[in-house]
């Protein structure tokens, strides 16, 4: 079937617009009905699987309340979780700590889309399939000068597809320690967006660990982030065990004079398809990045690594490092990684570099001669291999297992 | 501690082996009984450091003809960490660092790989801490290097103590030591073979492969061997060591030479 068609059906198959995202819904339908799916001739998914593409639009929609079933590992007795329950207005249901709070309708009215806007440069279809499909939001404040940690689950439920969207707003000196985890299901797709807007002096550490585990199942996840001056913020990304996964982080440091630290690390294996397309856009002087993507492929696998960093003449002073560091751990996977800067201030100082590796003979042949076996070397060389981006993570991470998921199925 | 009854640790015989498709070593000739320490010195592209990755077992190295017993025991169809578990330990010249990595835990991995050997219990955490901080003692060696990443930012001489502790660890039957003293400075040096000489055991064996007499006035040999192209064309005792020192590898030219005349 042609993509076009799939992307009809999808869209024929939504409910009817309703509800106070109703505006949001209208926009993404006709966007895409206008648009259609992309295709190989735009840049940003000529090398995205189609066909695993198209099986994500032709999961049902519809969720029943027996679909959802979900056990976690306990949660961490300092951080409040949230899970983010499809089949039930998360706005409604959530205990709240001390420090944050829902928006109210007109906070959500004035804010809702503008990161969005601001940050959605090139391509829009990712932020458009949520747009379309997504009826309910998780809407938080994190109030003026507080300190807080919170954990942010969504689940995928067997069978489905679900879309789920998420709006934070750090008031101005706030600092949040966010835990995002993503999980996986049989034969299951989530269309997930994270909107995010740091006030001046804002401190967020933002951890996002996103696991398939389970075959068949795909994820296309947009964070789009805009920073104001004085803040700082910290990505550490993860994405593994997804047939097919697209992430799409998109920040803009609206006045420069910001910090960002980027951490991204995808793993792949059998004939996954894991993509992370990045965007950093300056719009202000003396703006900072430091990014690191790393990505490790095996067996029959695609990695994709797709770096944009934008400095504007107004975007003087800038200091901008890019680093992709790439595994490639069989000779049938494949690995494409590509930065793209596009610099106009003239002063400004921006790094950018590419490697593509195999595992170091001579650092396995020196674990091998202390009498480690091969398997637990291979593994205590991935560790090490992930640690630049792992060990950001807060301990109480840990709970999740995601680095024994990380090693455990990666074959030589 | 060496007498007509010691047991043969390694016996190498006619060795030839080769790296990318070159023959370097041409027939090598080598027996270590326990208690010895044997050094090995010669000119640089002598074959010294191929012997020793050949007999641990280097997946790039391929043994041609010849053969190489442990105890009586064919090793060569061995895996490199097979050869480590039975007790052969491999002291690099340079040390491979690997970033993210804990020392500790390298540390602690592999001396429970040589434990369950040995027929004892493998340690927990707590219980290789004490051991691990016991043994740092031997190379005087800062208990911070534990937490950094393996070999990662260490300097030369800190690298070669880190050899020295895991043989301290491994408690191994045959240390092969190579160029442990190289870009050591006397102190370090003194230390490393001081290390050395602690973990010297009546049933274990060491070959010291070396370029310079230095490291013997430390470590006092048994056997001094000189290779060239490949061979050991000498063996003697201290003296040998001494005479090369004085004399500098030309005199292998002459004797080389002399032999020559003499044939």
């Amino acid at each position: 079937m042609k993509s076009s068609t799939i992307c009809k059906e999808w869209l024929d198959s939504l409910p009817t617009p309703e509800g106070y995202l109703k505006n949001e819904q209208s926009i993404g339908r006709e966007f895409l009905l206008e648009k259609g799916m992309p295709s190989k001739k735009d840049e940003a998914w000529r090398l995205s699987n189609f066909k695993k593409l198209n099986s994500f639009l032709s999961l049902p929609t519809l969720i029943d309340s027996e679909d959802v079933q979900f056990i976690f590992p306990e949660k961490d007795e300092n951080r409040e979780r949230i899970i983010i329950n499809p089949n039930k207005n998360p706005i409604l249901d959530i205990n709240l700590p001390n420090g944050i709070e829902k928006l109210n309708n007109r906070e959500i009215e004035d804010n809702i889309g503008t990161i969005v806007k601001s940050t959605n440069i090139k391509n829009d279809i990712s932020v458009c399939l949520n747009q379309a499909s997504s009826s309910e939001l998780l809407a938080l404040k994190i109030k003026r000068n507080f300190n807080q940690s919170l954990e942010i689950v969504i689940p995928s439920i067997e069978g489905k597809s679900i879309s789920t969207r998420i709006f934070l707003l750090l008031e101005e000196g706030a600092k949040l320690d966010l835990l995002q985890i993503f999980t996986g299901n049989k034969n299951s797709a989530q269309n997930h967006l994270t909107e995010i807007k740091l006030e001046s002096k804002v401190e967020l550490i933002h951890g996002l660990i996103s696991f398939g585990e389970e075959k068949e199942s795909s994820s296309i996840c947009t964070l789009a982030v805009e920073q104001s001056e004085k803040s700082k913020y910290s990505l550490h990304s993860i994405h593994h065990g997804w047939d097919y996964a697209r992430f799409e982080p998109r920040i803009i440091q609206s006045e420069g004079e910001a910090s960002t630290i980027i951490k991204g690390l995808q793993v792949t294996k059998s004939k996954e398809q894991i993509a992370t397309h990045s965007l950093i856009r300056f719009e202000g002087p003396n703006g900072k990045l430091d990014q690191l993507q790393k990505a490790v492929a095996s067996e029959y696998s695609h990695c994709i690594f797709n770096g944009s960093i934008e400095v504007p003449q107004k975007a003087q002073k800038t200091e901008a490092a890019q680093l992709s560091r790439n595994l490639l751990l069989s000779k049938r996977a494949r690995i494409d990684t590509k930065p793209e800067l596009e610099i106009v201030a003239d002063d400004v100082r921006c790094t950018h570099g590419a490697t593509v590796s195999q595992l170091q003979d001579e650092e396995l042949f020196y674990l091998l001669s202390r009498g480690i076996d091969n398997k637990h070397a291979n593994s205590l060389l991935l560790k090490g291999y992930y640690d630049e981006v792992i060990s950001h993570f807060p301990k109480s991470a840990g709970k999740w297992n995601f680095i024994e998921k990380l090693i455990q199925d990666i074959k030589k | 501690m060496i007498s007509s009854t010691s047991e043969i640790i390694l016996s190498i015989e006619d060795l030839h082996a080769s790296v990318e498709d070159q023959e370097i070593l041409h027939g090598v000739n080598l027996i270590v009984k326990e208690g010895e320490i044997h050094a090995i010195m010669g000119r640089n592209g002598s074959g010294k450091s191929t012997l020793s990755k050949v007999i641990a077992g280097h997946p790039s190295y391929k043994v041609l003809s010849g053969s190489i017993q442990f105890k009586g025991k064919d090793i060569l169809e061995l895996e490199p960490e097979e050869r480590a578990r039975i007790g052969i330990f491999l002291g690099f010249q340079y040390p491979v660092e690997i970033p993210g990595v804990s020392n500790l835990e390298f540390l602690r991995v592999a001396t429970n790989s040589r434990r369950k050997e040995l027929l004892k219990s493998e340690l927990d955490t707590f219980e290789f801490e004490d051991l691990v901080n016991e043994r740092l003692k031997i190379v005087e060696m800062d208990p911070g290097f534990l937490e950094r990443s393996v070999n990662e930012g260490f300097s030369g001489g800190e690298k070669k103590r880190n050899e020295i502790l895991q043989m301290a660890l491994l408690e191994p039957v045959i240390s092969i030591l190579d160029e442990t003293d190289s870009g050591l400075d006397i102190d370090a040096l003194r230390i490393v073979a001081s290390g050395i000489n602690r973990l010297s055991q009546p049933n274990s064996a060491t070959i010291l492969i070396t370029h310079y007499q230095r490291l013997l006035n430390e470590i006092t040999p048994d056997f001094v061997h000189i290779m060239a192209d490949g061979k050991i064309i000498k063996t003697g005792n201290r003296e040998l060591a001494i005479d090369l020192e004085k004399s500098g590898y030309d005199f292998l030219d002459k004797t080389t030479k002399e032999k020559e005349v003499t044939k």
